[in-house]
This record gives structure tokens, sequence and C-alpha cells, in this order.
């Protein structure tokens, strides 16, 4: 490009800019995907903070400090009324710890209510653990409030439509609220009691919580957790309480993950009014607690004190729909506390549902796929009983079991199961397990030190399913295990089992534990449930003892085929209160361990409607590849076959031809030519005039931008079978260097599909002249060995027309001349030749016809004589060139041609050459040389001009 | 010399005017590429390490000293302590080992060289002036890369397992996610993991060849293909994407350890399997879309 017009430089500049606006098309789809991901959902909701003082207590009249959270939906006014949900927070936490959920809620249309219970955070008063007359009556007053809001929905004049939530602390406050409080109108508790006091004194033969075993490490955690608020030792007020203080309001769903809110802790309060050795608990609850926990026994007061802040003796009232939500891995309140809620709700005619995920005090919120169920069957339980959408929930159960690790982030994984009715924690089958082993004498050690180790409040699921954590100490434990389980086992609820134990004291105290052991020998203890008894009146002999049932807590785990099932009875475990004398007791266990299973469906996943998208994605696949070969083939069958009439006998017609590179470069702008049987045509031009480009076009490896190349009449396009008739060197070689030359030729002939014996391979390698070295590798071959080679190739089964690039580069004068040879040999019996060349030389000796090409444009065509024409010119250099032009002007038919440099170029025209040497000699002028001029070179020279510099590189 | 004395196919004329014997879809046979690929060292190398690479492990766990070495307690360093509990337990490990890297560099190569070699040596365009149709060539090309690469994960798996057995012995697979699997079960969950890894890949083949055909280095193509696998791989660490990782070509990569669970997950091998064909198709149709319409300059 001499002269870079604007326009041009436009047109340049376009694949560029489609380029750039490709780039920046996939930067903003990555961009808004991020920003999808990352963008805070949901709609908009406002909140309103205040701290609301109600009056609770036994008479009702004791002020106290709320810290409350007012979510709204943003469209919801006196106009619009939403239902509310009282969203109630665990034991430890604040109304912070639930912000996430009620968010949540506030997103899905309902106002909802946080408060900060009595004695947590900045709320005022004393922890009376969900008291009626304290918590539950506090929890009315904020009932009160709803109602009086002019945005919540009512039922009637002060009761507003409310649900109330809560997970652990807040889950036994919904109960006790709707047993209370006929104004609510559906509850949600999760992984919450049943009866506190049977929670943390359990006794798992059916004994009263004054004969249960005391589960310090649970109930250590908790008063420290409430009692260390801004008073406690540094040491605990630290980070190791602020866990026990926010995990259980993060534990329970629908909280969206572990880390949803951890208690905010000390807050406001002034530590100067706390009792150090109660922190903010009650009065009456401190002394209970410490009671228990110097004896680890309760007494009735104590067992009376908790029993009034439990659900158990109420459930009768509760006329609210429940929704039961329970954990799996949680030793703090195991299934059986929801059993029993369940059990005694449902007897009073109140819908209930129950459904277990595999989280829990223990197990956090589980995996996803349980956070999702819960969240599910959540909104689906208030929208129905609360808002009044959507039809009535089932009161079918679902359940889940850790099928797991997940293989991607290692965390669990679980599968869910549901069925139409509620076994409960028997199963609605059984299956027998024998376990068997000797009466083992087991010792009691003194003060509960050193001790087994079952679970460890808060260490996860994890620490729970994985060994590591359940160890029994030796002589400490007694160990019955069955044969391989033939079959796999579904466990689904409580497994009980009998047990004999004979004890010098008469009473023992013993933990009963259910051991999955794998083929290796690697014992689980599921979820780290242990089901402590304290027996008594027990006789010195084991052969005297008295079976009793042990009812182990509820697990859901699937037994594996080969694996065993080990039945441990140990006398010491460290989350629980055991005797401080030394004893050695004797165990024995008799017959089988009852393992009750539950029958139920998979609840379908995401998983299968993955699967049917991998199977609309494949079948997608498949018939969009039948479409494109249908098309292909159908263009293909319509693709243009006639013939040409007027080329049907020439092997090469170029019409028009115009090829214009994407950067608006035009190449080849006007090219017509004809190649005719017998014709060795050359196609000559300067570098860049054009020559490769009309070949490429001619090869099929570029589409023109306008004009026709016709072979044998058929129009040509990329791929065109009428290519098979043409043999080709463009470019240069193309071999595969670590072939030899034979196979390469071989190699080639392969790939055109066509029969063997038609390559006649004998005649190619005797063009290509190379002898033995036709076995040696490509890369070895000098230039013009691979020249030959390719033109020996290009011959391949004898094409009709033969396209030749340059086809002497590289070789030497003797190769030449032979070349010359060969290719006007070839073009006979109708075959045709086409050389390219800028090799004047050679095309003038070589080729019958020639086609001059320059930037881009024919300048000539014809017979190569017609071109040079019938003027033989010579080249003289001479003493004077001045005086020898006035002496061959006078010469008759003699014209100097227009060259200057001190030689004359003469167009003797017929007169003979010694003629003008001599009237050159004649008239004084001495003559040096004289030089026949190349002739086609002169009309090359004419027809280009002999600067062809600036026609770039076509 | 050549000319009159030969037998001439001049007068020869078919529907579509080509020379006797041509036909469009018997050009460049299967077998013809597959030789021509087969003559390759880089294919005879790669192919020789993938037998090679199980027989190096099984020396080296030979020099085991028993000694606690510093496995820590990464995810898979039990990966490590089970390859010598068996043969499939071997051939696991082998797997495992080579699937993050090795495999997606040799896949790349295989499918990421095969146009690309041809235009740099210049061949390419001969081959198109046969003609071969463009389509088929592209075709005959991406059947062999693919041919390949799955001969390359056979030959690493069978090779491994071969070793692994005849050193270790033919015990049940062992895993830290699973119960024991017996041998005849845990055959097919390896089977399984294959597939899978082999599905995988897929997105490293359709990469390599959409690079293989928009560029004529051949290295440009490879690396090229194993630079934003490894990029992907990169991103799906960064937690703070999100969603986004979801997309990743890689995400899903290291799916098939679901395999080896009981019960099977197949929820991220599905999620896998979408994606990678997905994406696979998307690179391969871009590739055919983009070489029936290139000019071939090399």
């Amino acid at each position: 490009m001499t002269s870079p017009s604007p326009a041009a430089w436009f047109r340049r500049a376009l694949p560029t800019r489609r380029r750039a606006i490709a780039a920046a098309a996939v930067v903003v789809l990555l961009a808004t995907a991020v920003t999808w991901a990352v963008w805070p959902q949901g709609p908009g909701v406002r909140t309103e903070n205040a701290m609301l003082t109600v009056r609770s207590g036994p008479s009702g009249d004791q002020p106290v400090e709320l810290d409350t959270t007012f979510y709204l939906p943003d469209d919801a006014s006196s106009g619009r009324k939403v239902p509310a949900v009282l969203l109630a927070h665990g034991f430890g936490g604040t109304k912070e710890s639930v912000r996430s959920d009620a968010e949540e809620f506030a997103g899905r249309g309902y106002a909802v209510l946080t408060w900060t219970a009595r004695g947590f955070g900045r709320s005022g008063g004393e922890i009376h653990l969900d008291s009626p007359d304290h918590e539950v009556r506090d929890a009315q007053r904020l009932l009160d409030w709803l109602a009086a809001r002019p945005e919540v929905r009512t039922n009637a004049a002060g009761d507003p439509q409310v649900g109330v939530v809560g997970g652990s602390y807040g889950g036994g406050l919904a109960l006790l609220l709707a047993a209370q409080d006929p104004r609510v109108d559906a509850i949600v508790p999760m992984i919450t009691w049943n009866d506190l006091s049977r929670a943390f004194l359990p006794e798992s033969t059916g004994g009263a919580p004054t004969e249960g075993v005391f589960k310090k490490g649970w109930a250590g955690l908790f008063f420290g957790g409430g009692g260390n608020v801004g008073s406690g030792p540094a040491g605990l007020s630290g980070a190791t309480a602020a866990q026990p203080q926010g995990a259980p309001a993060s534990a329970g769903p629908p909280s969206p993950g572990p880390g949803a809110g951890p208690g905010t802790g000390p807050g406001g309060v002034p530590a100067g009014a706390a009792d150090p050795s109660c922190g903010r608990f009650a009065a009456d609850v401190c002394a209970a607690y410490l009671r228990i926990a110097t004896t680890g026994r309760a007494d009735q007061a104590a067992v009376d004190l908790l029993r009034r802040s439990s659900p158990a003796g109420v459930l009768d009232r509760i006329k609210a729909p429940t929704l039961l939500v329970q954990g799996e891995a949680d030793t703090l309140f195991p299934l059986g506390e929801a059993d029993a809620n369940a059990r005694g709700i449902a007897a009073a005619g109140t819908p209930v549902r129950v459904a277990w995920f595999t989280g829990g005090h223990d197990g956090g919120s589980g995996p996803r796929s349980d956070e999702d169920r819960v969240k599910f069957l959540t909104v689906q339980w208030l929208d129905h009983y609360v808002k009044g959408e959507g039809d009535t929930p089932g009161d079918d159960f679902t359940w889940s079991r850790i099928a797991g690790f997940d293989a991607l982030d290692r965390g669990l994984v679980a599968t869910g199961f549901r069925r139409a009715d509620y076994p409960g924690l028997t199963g609605n089958a059984r299956r027998e397990i024998p376990v068997a082993g000797p009466a083992q004498p087991i010792a009691n050690p003194p003060n509960g030190n050193p001790a087994a180790i079952s679970s460890i409040p808060f260490a996860g699921g994890l620490a729970s399913l994985l060994d590591g954590v359940a160890g029994d100490v030796p002589g400490q434990h007694a160990r019955f295990e069955s044969t391989p389980l033939t079959e796999a086992v579904d466990v689904a609820g409580a497994p009980t089992v009998t047990v004999r134990a004979a004890s010098p004291t008469g009473e023992a105290v013993l933990f009963v534990k259910l051991y999955d052991v794998d083929p290796d020998g690697a014992a689980t203890l599921p979820n780290g449930l242990v089901a402590p008894i304290r027996l008594t009146g027990l006789p010195q002999q084991v052969q005297d003892a008295r079976p009793v049932t042990v009812t182990l807590p509820g697990i859901v785990r699937r037994v594996e085929a080969g694996h065993r099932l080990r039945l441990v009875v140990a006398t010491s475990d460290q989350a629980y209160t055991t005797p401080a004398q030394p004893t050695v007791y004797t165990v024995a266990v008799d017959g089988a361990v009852t393992l009750p299973t539950v029958s139920g469906e998979p609840i379908p996943t995401a998983a299968t409607l993955w699967r049917w998208v991998l199977a609309g994605l494949l079948a997608a696949i498949a018939v969009g590849l039948v479409v494109v070969v249908a098309v292909v083939r159908r263009r293909h069958r319509r693709q243009d076959r006639s013939v040409h009439p007027e080329y049907a006998d020439t092997p090469l017609a170029v019409r028009a031809l115009r090829k214009e590179y994407a950067d608006g470069f035009v190449a080849v702008s006007n090219v017509d030519f004809e190649v005719h049987p017998g014709q060795v045509v050359g196609l000559l031009g300067p570098n860049g005039a054009g020559k490769t480009t009309t070949l490429r076009v001619l090869m099929g490896l570029t589409q023109p931008t306008a004009g026709e190349i016709y072979v044998f009449g058929r129009r040509l396009v990329p791929g065109s079978p009428v290519l098979s008739r043409i043999g080709a060197l463009v470019e240069g070689p193309g071999f595969l260097p670590h072939l030899s030359g034979l196979d390469n030729l071989k190699a080639y002939w392969r790939a055109t599909g066509r029969p063997w014996e038609d390559a006649q391979f004998d005649a190619a390698l005797e063009i290509a002249g190379l002898g033995d070295s036709v076995h040696r590798k490509i890369k070895n071959y000098s230039h013009g060995m691979r020249q030959r080679l390719a033109i020996a190739q290009a011959m391949l089964g004898l094409p009709e027309l033969l396209v030749l690039d340059e086809p002497t580069d590289g070789l030497d004068p003797p190769q030449i001349a032979e070349m010359r040879r060969v290719l006007q040999r070839y073009a006979t019996d109708g075959r045709a030749v086409l050389v390219s060349s800028h090799l004047l030389a050679e095309v003038e000796q070589t080729c019958t016809h020639a086609v001059v090409v320059n930037k881009g444009r024919i300048v000539a065509s014809g017979p190569v004589e017609e071109i040079v024409g019938e003027s033989p010119s010579v080249l003289f250099d001479v003493t004077d060139p001045v005086a020898a032009r006035a002496v061959l002007d006078r010469l008759h038919g003699v014209r100097v041609l227009p060259e200057s440099d001190g030689q004359l170029v003469v167009d003797t025209n017929g007169t003979a050459r010694s003629e003008v040497v001599a009237e050159l000699v004649r008239a004084g002028i001495g003559v040096d040389r004289v030089v026949p001029r190349r002739r086609l070179e002169d009309a090359f020279l004419a027809l280009v001009g002999e600067n062809s510099r600036g026609s770039g590189d076509r | 010399m050549a000319g009159s004395s030969v037998e001439t196919p001049l007068g020869v004329t078919d529907p579509a005017g080509a020379a006797r014997g041509y036909r469009p879809s018997a050009t460049m046979p299967f077998a013809a590429e597959f030789r021509r690929q087969a003559s390759r060292r880089r294919t005879q190398l790669a192919l020789g390490f993938m037998v090679l690479l199980p027989l190096i492990i099984l020396i080296a766990f030979q020099f085991d000293s028993g000694g606690d070495d510093d496995n820590g307690r990464n995810e898979f360093s039990s990966l490590v302590e089970l390859a010598t509990s068996g043969g499939l337990n071997f051939t696991l490990f082998s797997i495992f080992v080579s699937a993050s890297f090795l495999l997606v560099v040799v896949v790349a190569l295989f499918c990421g060289d095969t146009v690309a070699s041809e235009a740099s040596w210049g061949s390419l365009r001969y081959l198109l002036a046969v003609p071969v149709p463009r389509a088929r060539l592209l075709a005959v090309k991406l059947v062999v890369a693919l041919a390949y690469s799955g001969l390359a994960l056979i030959l690493l798996a069978g090779t491994a397992l071969l070793a692994g057995t005849l050193r270790y012995g033919w015990s049940p697979l062992r895993s830290t996610v699973a119960a024991e699997l017996e041998p005849t079960e845990g055959l097919l969950r390896l089977l399984a993991v294959l597939g899978y890894l082999a599905v995988v890949l897929l997105v490293v083949a359709g990469l390599a060849f959409l690079l293989s055909v928009t560029t004529d280095a051949a290295l440009g193509a490879v690396g090229g293909a194993v630079l934003l696998w490894i990029l992907s791989s990169i991103l799906d660490q960064i937690t703070a994407l999100g969603a986004v990782r979801d997309f990743l070509p890689t995400h899903f990569s290291t799916a098939w350890l679901g395999l080896l669970s009981t019960p099977v997950q197949t929820d991220d091998v599905v999620r896998g399997c979408i994606s990678a064909i997905s994406y696979a198709t998307l690179f391969w149709g871009l590739a055919f879309w983009r070489f029936t319409r290139k000019d071939i300059t090399s």
C-alpha cells in the first residue's frame, strides 16, 4: 500500500475491531456472571431496632428490656399487611445470630421479629431457661406488640397471624409459647428438647431423671456460656466461650451455615451486678445447676424446675400445627426428644410433621441438601399455616442419612428419604443381630478419670463420624461383637439390647454404645451417641443379674454388608458424671441387638434433574449433528454440478478473479486467463504480483472475493472434486519430516483414497531422480531434493492439469534443463501445465504461452512469441553512446530503445547484428560488448516497468 | 520419462468431474491417518511414557524405607498409603497422579498438534488440494486424536493394573471415602473413573483442537490448551468466585472421586459430564466452523 487512505485504514482496522468487540462481549459476560454470583440477593427489607420493655414474671408486672429487631418487607404497610414470624435464637446467642434467617423470611413476605432473650446480650433480666413465667411470657408480650403493628396481619384484635420458629433454646420457646398462647398459628421448633431434665440427666433403661446420669459436658458448656457473660474469668469469656455461645444459635436450621452468626457474646451488661458463681442465670436455676453438678445427681426440686421449662407436660395444649426438625448428630437433644414431642402433640389432634436431618448440636446445619430440605419444609409449613398460601403440607416423614464424603469439597453428603407415615424410633421393621462375648469384668475409674471419649460438644459432624474421636479405655469396657453382616442394614431409630450387670456395691453406671466395625477393624460410633444407664440392686455375680433392656439413642446409619456390630459397655465417659469410687463391675450381653429399620423412597434430588439435563444435552447434540450433516449433504447435493459448455475441454479458465484480504489489501484485482490442453503456460510477474494468491485460490485453499475458476468446465470452489484432476506444487514442498521420501509419497497417495495402481509411483520417482535417497528421511534432504520430490508428488496419478509454483527453485542448471524437458513432454495427450515463475528465461524456454501479472492485474497474455514480439533487440556497450545513437538512427529500420546508462538497447528489426557493428566501427565508435537482449525480459520490463517496488507482497 | 508412455486417466468423468477413483468420502481413510500419526516420534514417546509411568511408580515404591515420611494430613495422603494395597489401588493411584496434569498434556498433545503440525510442515495444503473435504479432514484428524488419547488412558490404566496386580495382588479396592469394594466391583468403579476422566479430558481435547486449527504453531496449540486448563484450575481454587466456579471447565475434574464412595455419588459426575460435553461441543463446533471457512495461508 503506497498511499494508505483513511478508508483503507478503516477497513484494515475492522477485523481487529471485530475482535475487540468479541473480547469485550466475553469480558462483559464474565463480569455479569461474577456480579450475579456475588450480588446480595433478595428484595428490599427494612429493619427497626428497638429496646422494648415488656412486663412479665409470675405476676406479669416485672419490667424487662428486650433488644429487638423488626424486619419488614419493603412493600409491607398498613394497607398491605403481612403475616409475621417470631424468630427465636439459640442459647448463648442474640438476635444477631438469626439475622440471615430473618432477612430470608422477610424476603419471603413475612414481618419478622427477632429479639435477644432475657439474660443474653443487651437484653435485661436473668436466664430462666425458657420458663413459662419469664421467657415465654416475654414472647407473649412480643405477640401483643406484633398485633399492634399496623403492618402485621391479624386474625382478631390483638391476635397476630404469626408463626414461631427457633432452634434449640428458641425451639423450646416455640413449643412452650404455643402451649401457653393460642394466638400462635404454627411453630417450627428445631433441634430442641421435650424434657430438659431427661436431656441433661438421661437414663436409657427408662429410669427417672433423678436416677439419670448427669450430662456434665453439655451442662457445663451451657452454664459456662450463660453464666460467664460479662463476668467470667478471662479464659472463658474469650474465644473458647464464644464458640459454645454462638454455636447453639447457629447450629439449628434454617441457618444457612455454621458461620451465620456467632453470638455477640458479652454485651453492654453491667458486670458488677452479677453473682460470680451464677452469672446471668436466675438464682433458682443457678442453685439447681450447682446442686446437680456437685453431686452428679438431681433432686426432685431440680427436676421439677427443669420440667417446668419443658414442653413434655404441656404438649396437649399445643394447637398450632407443628413442624419438628431434629438433628441426628446431636448428643444434647437426640432424636428421642423430637419423637416424644411428636407423639404428645399428635395425641392432641394437632397436625405434626417430623423431619430428621444429619446435623444437630454436633453436626451443624448438615450438608447442603439437608439445609435445602429443612428450609423448604419450613417455608412450606409457614406459607400454609400462617400466610394461608399453598396446599396443606402432608404429614409425611423425611429423613436423611450420611452417604459419605463429598468428593469435591470433602464435606458430607447426605441422601434424603421420604415415607408417608412417621414410624417413630422403633422403625417399621426390625433386624435382630446377635452379638456375642463372654461376661467381662470392667473397672470404674476413680473420679471418672481416665474416661472414654465418645463425643466432643461442637466438634462438628466430621469428628463424630471419624473414628478418631471415639476411644475406649482398656480395662474399662467390655466388647460384644456380631459376625459380619451378610447384607447391609439401614438402621433408622433407636436400637435396643439386653444387658446384665453385677456390681459389688449393688449399683453401676454404665455406657452402652453400638459401633459399626468395618472389615479392617476400624470402628465408628455413629454420631458419638451413647446410652448412659444407672442400674441399682445389682447382685455380686453376673449369673444372678436380671436382664435389663437398654434403648440406645436413635441413629440413622447404613451398616454395610461385611461389617460387624460391636456393642461396647463402658464404665466411663468424659461427657458424663460417673461415680467417684473405683469399682469393678461384671457385664454380660444376652442375645441380639434389635435394629429398627425404616423403608422409604429416596427423595429425588437435583442429581435426577441433572441426569435429565445430561440426557437432553446428548440428545440435542445427536440431533444437532444429524441436522448439520443433513444440511451439509443437501447443500452438497444441490451443489453446482453443471459443466460450463464453453470451458468443458479447457483444463483451466480463470474469470475476473478478485481476492481481497480481510485487512482490505487487494492481492488480485482482476485476473482472466485460460490454459488449454497441450499448453505450458507461464504465469509471470514480479514478486508480489498476485501469482501465489491466484494459485492458492486455484488449489481451493483460499476463497476468492469475486470471479470464477473453471476446471474442465466445472466451477471450482474449495474442496471441489474436480481438484483431484490437478496436481500441484504451491509455495514450496510440504512433507512429513520424519518419513522417507517414498513413504511421504505413499502417505500422500493413501490420503487421496484412490486406487494404488493409478499413482504411477515409478514414473514420479523417475522424475524426482533421487535414487537411493528416496529412502532417507525428508529432514535430511537438501532444498533441491525436496523440490524435486514435491514435483514428483504433484505428478502422482498424472493429473490433467499440473500447477507448479516456482518449480526450478533450488535446482541446479542441469536439473533445470531436465525439468524443462519434463514439463514440455508432460503437456501432451491433452494435459496442460501452469508454471508460475519470476525467472524470465525459464518461462521463455519452457512455456508455450505466458500470462504476465502485475499488481494484481493481467498486463499481457498469449503465446510467448506474441508477447515477445518480432523485434529481437540487442544491447550495445559502446565508448560514445551519443555518437553511436546518431549512427544507429541513420540505419534503416534500426530503432534505439529509450534506455540509458551508457548502454544502447537496439531493435535491429531484421538488420544483421554484424552489419550494425560494422557501421559503428566505421564511424569510429568502439564497441566493447554486443549482447542479445533476452527478449521476454524486454517485453516484461516494458509491461511492468522496471521498478516493481511498492507492489507489496501479493 | 512420464507422459505418453503410460496409461492416462484422461477422458474419465464422473458426475462431479473428479479424477478416476476419487471419492470425497474415501479420502483420508482413518487407517491412513492413524498410521500417519503412529509414525511420529511424539506419538510413540507419549504412548511409551504411559506404559513407563506405572513401572516407574512401582519401582519408586520399592524404595519405601518404611519410615514415617511426611505425607501430611492432606486429603489424598491416604491414597498414597493405600496405593500398595493391591493392583486396583495401585491403578487408582497412577490415575490420580496423572489425571491433573500428565493426561491433560498428553491429550492436548494429540489433539492440539494434529492439524497445526500439518500446517507448519506445509502438508496441510496438499491434503486440501487432494482434495480432502475440510470437514472430513477435521473429523478424521479428531477421531484419530481422540483414539490416541483414549489409547494413552487405557495403556496407563492397563499397565498399572497389570503391574500392580502382579506386584501387590488382586485385592479389594480401598479408599477413605467408602467401604472396601470387592475386586470385581472395584474394577467396574475403576472403569467408570476412567470413563469419567475421558469425558472430562474432552474439554482439553476440544480446546487444543480449536487452537490447533487456529494456529500454525503446534506448540502454541498444545501449550495454549494446557495453559488455559491451568488457569481454570487456579481460578477454581478461588472460592470467592462462588457460583462462577461451577462454569469453569476444571471445576468438576476431580468429581471421579465420588465414584469411589458408597453409594456412588453421581451428582457432580453428571454435572461434570454436562460441563465437559458442552465445552467440548462448543470448541469442536467452533473448530469446524472456523476451519471450513478459513483461508489456508500456511
